[in-house]
């Protein structure tokens, strides 16, 4: 180290870039989870999945000869072919058309039941937490009543005083099932508005309104939006369920869950039947989750910055 | 304890008179008269009108119906001329129970294992078989899966019977259709309870006092991570429940289940909220079971904090 | 200086790195101190400098992976911890080193009695009896200040205040009677008045059992307080070492001396600013090539960018790396120190 000549050894002081070059670049909230959503693959595919399908359920029955309910008493169980992409079913329908046209029954049913219960829970969830008070306490207490009570039976029960079809369905599936994002959301929104930077909004004069827009729908809407990508499966898993059982929607309509229901019935002599519309509900409920679960790393505050 | 318990029970109660006045009011919404059919027996009839009291005005009718269901007594069937809704529930319940605790037990302890591997081989090719299973298992709904296994293990390999409910190889089949989804969810949360544990401090100092791995992650990890899935049990309870009804469908087997939706397919009213109470009040029993459960596990809970 | 005590740890030029996605960071460079029986050992430095990491690498609780070590040794009793089997680790761990950590709200594990969290130090450990060790557990719960131990015992942690959990997780440290105590940090979450006690603890406890301790701290007002020699860690590296006269009044490093500027004292005139060290420590992922304190230091000099300073030898305790040693350096006083830097 003798070769180290005096001129090095001049006082230059701190280096204020240096310090700055530290610091990584700055990414919004939505920048840095789309990035990170991105890099998730298999949250990815789950998108492209789902937006596949919905293209298909928009199209597919419009570009195709043969209606949902035309019969076809010639072609009974026939195999899928050029002519029946899926086959048909026992009374010779096609059934690529009934497929796709079920995926707008289910999917939309998802979508409308799950987006609805999010709304209503988050608007009175975010009321109650925000104002508190009694409001908020006599609220609170029917909520959790009705929390206990299984959301299942009285959908059945709606269902059965509505009547089939797609609007009764969505109608059932919200009548209770606003309560668990109410909950969740209110907790959230207490727990933002006792923190310290909306204390700060406050001290400084700002109004109800612009604490509520700028500082506490921010913090939570990534977590909503990530609840609503869970709940549409769930909604989903409902919907074929009820129709399973026999309450879903009215004949000849249907859906993803009546075209299962109908398949198994010929599971042994003609299992394609079952196998196609159990394949894409699957899938379906694969993609969300996959999606839902790269939304909620994506969305997570505490992994913010990393890769 | 004895505070926590004996609120938990009123608010059981509380649900439960709220489940009781939903279901009478809704039941008086439902379309279509209940005399109309044809296949009613004056007997029948006059036993309805007695349960009910249409003649009487609502209000007496609710507290008629609430007289009736603190004696025990859930209705008469509309089809099943002059059987009432108990000898129904007492002829079927027995095998749904059977299938619905062999399921739980099943989707309980397989997920549980999952998932602490999963999370103790974080990482490695376990981690991942444990997450697919979880992830394709949320992603099935029963009726495919109690398909599924129908077509492959009987009819394709002819391994397992199909239908019915004779025995334990009888079982074997529906009770692994039904276990899935739940099996998969408790080890979802399971894994990720424990992977919240594994990175508390609490563990470190586990760790600094020189305890085993093995002591370490029973005593501590194991312990507090499983506060989490006794939270889902609950619901589970309700999943495996609601399940029983497809599967009880397929599986032709002569549980609740698949009586239930036979009166579905049926319209028998009476029927159907007979039975719909009796569930109700066998989840909502269900869930105060497992909070008190979750109160003994857990000593903040217990001694009356948070 | 009293007479040199007999060396009980010894750690020789450790390096301990963490593998993560974003690549390899260095938490722990070329790090070697040693702490001699008896004695308190102060390790200080802003929060990331490695402090910690460098703790919990003598009893090897860094979770592993993703961290690991790169080089270097650590010596207990003359043997070598980092070639010992897991064994042998864990009968040092808790029987000859306690260690107490920075949060005493999440370091008890909330589902159990804290009796048995102190008794659970014994397990696995022969020679005990179940009662004598409920006797040992309840002993060192008197010892470490806790009135009505025989119903504290029974207690769940949540029922218990911060400092009295600290009181446990020392009680947990101390319990098998270690020759050393590692305290990670163990005030910063407490109330100041607490803070004294637990530390006036230590000290009472070092006098009691003879216990060695490293107290691991940001704040020199605690240093000064009870240690007998300091270590100044900054970016993963020691800057500078020696009694805590020396460090406080032959201040050697430009870092010590910001450090010393950034705490109020009761003689800071009225009027006179506090003056904080600008800017943020050195991104790990990339620490620089020279000195990792160049970019903040008020005495950065060319040579310090290019080159990792050398170790200068003030005194038989006192070293330092830093270029403003080196013969070719102007003469540089410090703003506060009364002691020059040569």
């Amino acid at each position: 180290m003798d070769n180290l000549s005096k001129d090095m050894f001049v006082i230059k002081g701190k280096s204020i870039e240096k310090m700055e070059s530290i610091s990584r670049p700055s990414l919004s909230f939505w920048q840095d989870a789309w990035r990170r959503l991105r890099k998730n693959r298999a949250a990815f595919v789950g998108l492209c999945i789902i937006i596949f399908y919905v293209i298909l359920a928009i199209f597919a029955p419009m570009l195709s000869k043969y209606g949902f309910s035309t019969m076809d008493a010639a072609n009974q169980h026939a195999a899928p072919s050029l002519q029946h992409w899926f086959g048909t079913d026992a009374t010779g329908r096609d059934q690529w058309v009934r497929t796709w046209m079920g995926a707008r029954v289910s999917l939309s049913i998802g979508l409308f039941s799950a987006t609805i219960n999010m709304c209503v829970g988050a608007v009175l969830g975010g009321l109650c937490g925000f104002y508190g008070g009694k409001l908020d306490m006599i609220m609170m207490r029917i909520v959790d009543i009705l929390y206990g009570i299984p959301s299942l039976i009285i959908t059945i029960l709606v269902m059965m005083v509505l009547g089939k079809g797609v609007a009764p369905l969505i109608v059932a599936m919200c009548v209770v099932g606003w309560i668990g994002t109410c909950r969740f959301v209110r907790g959230e929104v207490y727990r933002l508005k006792e923190q310290d930077f909306v204390m700060a909004a406050k001290v400084l004069g700002v109004s109800d309104f612009v604490i509520i827009v700028k500082h506490i729908i921010p913090n939570i809407v990534g977590m909503l939006v990530t609840n609503l990508c869970m709940a549409i499966p769930g909604a989903i898993f409902q919907e074929a369920f009820l129709s399973y059982i026999g309450l879903g929607i009215a004949p000849p309509r249907c859906s993803w869950g009546i075209l299962a229901k109908e398949g198994i019935a010929y599971l042994r002599v003609h299992p394609h039947e079952v196998a196609i519309p159990a394949a894409i509900i699957c899938t379906t409920m694969l993609a969300l989750n996959l999606l839902g679960d790269g939304l909620r790393d994506a969305v997570d505050p505490k992994l913010r910055g990393t890769e | 304890m004895t505070k926590y318990v004996i609120k938990r029970v009123i608010a059981a109660i509380l649900t439960l008179w709220a489940l009781v006045t939903i279901v009478f009011f809704l039941s008086r919404l439902m379309p279509g008269e209940p005399f109309t059919n044809p296949k009613l027996t004056p007997q029948v009839i006059e036993n309805m009108n007695k349960y009910y009291g249409f003649d009487k005005p609502l209000i007496v009718q609710y507290f008629q119906y609430m007289g009736n269901l603190l004696h025990g007594n859930f209705g008469y069937s509309m089809k099943y001329t002059n059987k009432t809704v108990n000898y129904i529930i007492g002829q079927t319940f027995p095998f749904s129970a059977d299938l619905g605790i062999r399921a739980l037990t099943l989707a309980i302890s397989f997920g549980l294992v999952l998932g602490i591997l999963a999370a103790r081989k974080r990482g490695t090719k376990i981690d991942f078989f444990c997450v697919l299973i979880a992830i394709i298992g949320t992603s099935i709904p029963d009726f495919i899966m109690g398909a599924l296994l129908q077509y492959f293990f009987g009819i394709k390999w002819g391994l397992l019977p199909v239908a019915l409910y004779k025995g334990f190889k009888y079982t074997i089949l529906p009770a692994t259709a039904l276990a899935f989804y739940t099996l998969a969810s408790v080890s979802r949360i399971m894994r990720a309870s424990m992977l919240e544990v594994t990175s508390q401090d609490y563990i470190k100092t586990a760790r600094s006092k020189g305890l085993s791995e093995a002591r370490i992650t029973i005593r501590h990890q194991i312990r507090n991570a499983i506060m989490p899935v006794m939270t889902i049990l609950g619901p589970t309870v309700a999943a495996v429940l609601t399940g029983t009804f497809v599967i009880e469908a397929i599986f032709a087997i002569p549980g609740m289940g698949k009586y239930y939706v036979e009166s579905v397919n049926n319209n028998d009213y009476s029927m159907i909220l007979g039975m719909t109470m009796f569930y109700g009040i066998f989840l909502v029993t269900a869930n105060l079971i497992v909070d008190i459960l979750y109160g003994v596990a857990d000593p903040r809970v217990r001694i009356g904090k948070k | 200086m009293a007479e040199k005590r007999e060396t009980l740890l010894e750690l020789k030029n450790v390096v301990y790195s963490f593998k993560t996605y974003g690549g390899e960071v260095k938490a722990v460079r070329d790090v070697s101190f040693d702490v001699r029986a008896g004695e308190v050992l102060g390790i200080v430095g802003e929060s990331g400098c490695g402090k910690s990491v460098t703790a919990q690498c003598i009893l090897r609780l860094n979770p592993e992976p993703p961290g690991f070590f790169e080089g270097g040794e650590i010596f207990y009793k003359g043997k070598d911890i980092l070639k010992m089997s897991n064994k042998e680790i864990r009968k040092i761990r808790g029987g000859e080193i306690g260690f107490v950590f920075q949060d005493p709200m999440t370091s008890l594990n909330p589902t159990m009695k804290v009796g048995k969290q102190i008794m659970e130090v014994f397990v696995g450990r022969e020679g005990y009896t179940k009662e004598e060790v409920k006797q040992k557990a309840l002993e060192i719960m008197k010892l470490v200040g806790i009135s009505d131990s025989e119903k504290r015992f029974n207690q769940y942690p949540h029922e218990l205040s911060g400092g009295m959990k600290q009181r446990i997780m020392i009680a947990i440290a101390l319990v098998s009677r270690p020759s050393l105590i590692i305290c990670d940090e163990p005030t910063t979450s407490l109330d100041v008045t607490i803070e004294a006690q637990i530390l006036e603890l230590l000290l009472e406890l070092r006098e009691k059992l003879g216990t060695s301790i490293i107290m691991i701290t940001h704040d020199l007002g605690v240093i000064a307080k009870i240690c007998d020699r300091v270590v100044v860690m900054y970016g993963g590296k020691i800057v500078e070492k020696g009694t805590v006269r020396e460090i406080y009044y032959k201040t050697a490093h430009p870092y010590t001396d910001g450090l010393m500027h950034s705490i109020a004292r009761l003689e800071t005139n009225r009027g006179e600013k506090l003056s904080p060290i600008e800017g943020t420590p050195p991104d790990l992922f990339a620490p620089p090539i020279g000195c990792p304190f160049a970019a903040r230091c008020d005495y950065c000099m060319d040579v310090c960018n290019q080159y990792p300073p050398e170790e200068y030898q003030l005194s038989d305790e006192h070293t330092t790396r830093c270029w403003l040693h080196h013969e070719n350096a102007p003469a540089t006083k410090f703003k506060r120190t009364k002691g020059e830097a040569k």
